[in-house]
């Protein structure tokens, strides 16, 4: 039998829960809106501090979820294929940072990679640099708290593929590197490309653990959320709210330009 | 504390209540907070560095009455009562909030100097960085935390710096005084300026040149449109009167 | 290429136990029905699945070997696979699906696409080189999941239910087709079905797999004259008793005697065709010696006949005209009487 048209026959119950949930969503949103100050938009988007947390931002952002992405994917194949003991203890780990509150986050990087940490110390002595208080600390921070995202959208995807087809690869001669290549990764790309979104937008938005990590100085680790967070300090509500806009315009354009279609299969 | 601070620009202690941020839901806030509608609630806005003693002081100062405190960067606090946020008593870390207050109309009265703050030059014990005096601000491999130059004890160590003649390195600008001592607490950094009251016996103290110093002074005030005015100025009378001088010492704070 | 294989695996309650002999260039037939091991048997054979113990020489070398712990992988095997539902990669073009194992084993792109090119035109589907698997009929898809297979040259070819994904009607085109394209293959070919039709066209023998055994071999007359289990039977269309001989006599069962055409002793196969019983509702009276009584248990249109099962002493099919099924008034639960006449009946040693 098939479906002739996309009536939905909506369940009148839902409608009220619904609605309040997209209340919770749109309020805060429309409240910005209502108190955004709109003669002076211009202004404030021109200024120096935000051009440079913009811009900051953005490279972050893009620098992590490459982390992620690089990192994530093997990560992923692991825990969806591999077969060795503690796989599942090993997948709990990974969903931590996901339950973490950012700033524990920051200090467990700060207790790690700080100065004073385990791999921070030996980082100073063997090459005399140290993390905190640089853009590479930030880029770190947001890996920390993006990659579980890319991570289990991964794994899921890899978990659904029909590996049917790796096999069929194999007796036609392909080496595992290949099968992967050419037969896993396209069909998992959707699963990929919505993990690598989901993780651009939290590393965007990261806050907690890269101000206890990175610290905020303009045009090194600053990032837009700092930049709101300092605004708010020194009072100025009206750039807050306008960074709060920007972040907001940034997430939603880059959503709205990945469509439907090349995230969700079939 | 500290920690908390970065939760929420602002620690509130309503009694029960959470607060919200400032800015744009500072409204809503006041809302959620104001014990300003019964008569004997008061609503008190502080700056941060004076957490503990004003917890402590107001226990010991109400009976059952209800003191709410909330605590932020002085200019944010401005900011929410700007907004419509309900308070009774308005306590700020230096003047010249004080006075963007009163310029805004936010004030009745005559605001009262009821504690000084000193900014000083602090390392973490040991003094890993082997930091001397305020010239070594200025060195490219020292770590150095400062508050940003919009909130108090930014603004006061800009004086300082300018007075001393230095061009500081620093390597992160904090919002709020405690996040730059809790950076210096952490080890991360080898140098901050920081409140007096702020220092912790993690920590030491390297003098500076006595024309460098800087005195912040805090002020109280009662918030214009206080539903409770008899309160907020109990309230002030405690903060200036024998028990709040105490708490204000041991806080670390001098007293006029 | 040969094929000598010898494969065991157990899997919970189920045990697999084969022996398979190929020789260079034919084609094996391999039915059974399902859960016999068909599917698992291939897996082994591609390197898809570790036996628990086996020996399989392919073209002379030893590609598993459980007792030295010789073990070619999958990737090495030079084995061919095409599956029930083609599994051609969707993001690639035919060509390119066709292609993908000689570039996989480093052949550069451009020889790569020429000899997948040539293969695709031998199996006449030269012109959906540049489509994507979802835009072919199911036909031009199995072609391509050939031609991808065999561009490779494969010692070892295995083709798992073949046919099945098409629809009825352009079965019997595609199947004379693959069965000239086997005929071309070189290697050895093992192809599954459960299909007894696909089974005859395209296989020189057939092996039938029951519960993990072979429970027969041969060529296809040799299967389908001497049918040695009830599974084959059926698929063949034929009637089988099994009994005991004694000259002309064979007793099948408490009551029911068969009377043979010749001679013979011991233990014996009986088969006959159900369009040689005749139904009727008295004990017949003629020339037929053979007539049991029983009961109609159930009755289908075969072809433009039905199919008649009867319940008995001596159970049989019967397939008569559906004018006789109204004649004699049939429905389940009638009592007829079954009559062979000896001669049709094909008797041979159990």
């Amino acid at each position: 039998m098939t479906r002739h048209s996309a009536e939905a026959r909506v369940p009148v119950l839902f409608v009220v829960p619904a609605a309040l949930g997209l209340a919770i969503l749109l309020l805060p949103l429309a409240g910005l809106l209502a108190r955004a100050p709109w003669n002076r938009l211009g202004e404030i988007l021109g200024s120096d501090g935000v051009l440079t947390a913009l811009r900051l931002s953005l490279l972050t952002a893009t620098l992590a979820t490459a982390i992620c992405v690089v990192c994530g994917i093997p990560l992923a194949w692991l825990l969806a294929r591999g077969s060795f003991p503690g796989r599942s203890l090993l997948r709990g780990l990974v969903t931590v940072p996901l339950v973490l509150p950012p700033v524990i986050g920051g200090i467990a990087l700060l207790v790690a990679f700080g100065r004073g940490g385990t791999v921070g110390r030996w980082l100073e002595s063997a090459t005399g640099t140290t993390l905190p208080f640089t853009t590479a600390a930030v880029v770190i921070a947001q890996s920390f708290v993006a990659m579980p995202f890319l991570v289990i959208a991964v794994e899921g995807a890899l978990r659904g593929a029909d590996r049917r087809y790796e096999d069929v690869a194999a007796t036609l001669g392909a080496s595992p590197w290949t099968i992967f290549r050419r037969v896993t990764l396209p069909t998992v790309a959707p699963g990929v490309l919505s993990g690598a979104v989901l993780c651009w937008a939290r590393a965007l938005g990261e806050f907690g653990a890269t101000i206890t990590f990175a610290g905020s100085f303009p045009g090194i680790t600053r990032t837009l959320p700092l930049e709101a967070y300092s605004a708010i300090g020194a009072g100025d509500a009206e750039t807050a709210i306008v960074l709060s806009l920007l972040m907001i315009a940034v997430a939603v354009a880059v959503l709205a330009l990945l469509r439907d279609r090349w995230m969700v299969r079939g | 504390m500290g920690v908390l601070q970065r939760l929420l620009p602002i620690g509130v202690h309503c009694k029960g209540v959470a607060a919200l941020l400032a800015g744009a839901v500072a409204a809503f806030s006041g809302a959620a907070c104001s014990g300003a509608g019964e008569p004997d609630r008061i609503t008190v806005l502080a700056a941060a560095s004076l957490t503990e003693p004003f917890t402590m002081l107001a226990d010991e100062v109400s009976d059952d009455g209800d003191v709410a405190l909330s605590f932020g960067a002085s200019s944010a606090l401005v900011e929410q009562l700007r907004a419509g946020a309900r308070a009774d008593v308005l306590a700020t870390a230096d003047t010249r909030t004080m006075a963007l207050a009163v310029d805004a109309g936010l004030i009745t009265g005559d605001p009262i100097v009821f504690a000084r703050n000193s900014l000083v030059l602090a390392v973490p014990a040991g003094n890993p960085g082997g930091v001397s005096g305020l010239a070594d601000l200025a060195r490219d491999e020292l770590r150095v935390a400062l508050c940003e130059p919009q909130v108090p004890c930014g603004a006061a160590a800009e004086r300082m710096l300018a007075t001393a003649g230095i061009d500081a390195r620093p390597d992160t600008l904090e919002a709020d005084a405690r996040d730059t001592a809790g950076k210096l607490a952490l080890g991360e950094v080898d140098a901050a300026l920081i409140y007096r009251t702020d220092v912790t016996s993690a920590m030491a103290i390297v003098d500076v040149p006595p024309e460098a110093e800087v005195v912040t002074e805090y002020l109280v005030a009662i918030v214009d449109g206080a539903s409770n005015h008899r309160g907020a100025e109990e309230f002030i009378a405690a903060v200036t009167g024998a028990t709040g001088r105490r708490l204000l010492a041991e806080a670390g704070f001098d007293t006029p | 290429m040969s094929l000598l294989a010898k494969v065991a695996v157990r899997r919970g309650d189920f045990e697999l136990d084969v022996t398979l002999d190929v020789s260079a260039g034919s084609v094996i037939s391999l039915l059974g029905p399902n859960g016999a091991g068909k599917s698992t048997l291939l897996a082994v054979l591609a390197g898809l699945l570790r036996p628990d113990a086996a020996l399989i020489e392919l073209d002379g070398e030893t590609v598993i070997d459980t007792v030295t712990g010789t073990y070619v992988s999958a990737r090495h095997r030079r084995v061919g696979l095409v599956l029930q539902d083609y599994l051609l990669f969707p993001h690639l073009s035919a060509l390119e699906n066709s292609a993908f194992g000689l570039r996989s084993r480093g052949v550069p792109r451009g020889t790569s696409r020429s000899v997948a090119a040539s293969w695709l035109a031998r199996l006449g589907v030269a012109e959906v080189a540049d489509r994507r698997p979802r835009e072919l009929s199911g036909g031009q898809a199995q072609r391509v999941a050939l031609a991808r297979a065999l561009a490779v040259e494969p010692r070892l070819l295995l083709l798992d239910e073949p046919l099945a994904a098409l629809d009825v009607g352009t079965r019997p085109a595609v199947r004379a087709d693959l069965r000239r394209h086997l005929a071309e293959y070189d290697g050895c070919a093992i192809v599954v079905t459960h299909d007894p039709l696909e089974a005859l066209v395209l296989g020189d023998r057939l092996v039938v797999l029951e519960h993990g055994r072979v429970v027969q071999e041969g060529t296809p007359e040799q299967v389908t004259r001497h049918p040695l289990t009830d599974y084959v039977a059926r698929l063949v269309g034929l009637n089988l008793l099994r009994g005991s001989a004694d000259g002309r006599v064979a007793t099948v069962g408490p009551a029911a005697v068969v009377t043979l055409a010749h001679d013979a002793a011991g233990p014996v196969h009986i088969a006959f065709s159900p369009a040689a019983v005749t139904l009727s509702p008295h004990r017949p009276e003629g020339s037929a010696r053979n007539a049991w009584a029983g009961t109609v248990a159930d009755m289908e249109r075969h072809g433009d006949l039905v199919r008649v099962t009867v319940d008995g002493p001596v159970p049989v099919l019967a397939d008569i005209t559906p004018l006789a099924v109204a004649d004699l008034d049939l429905a389940p639960g009638v009592a007829v009487w079954a009559s062979v006449k000896a001669t049709e009946i094909t008797v041979y040693p159990a």
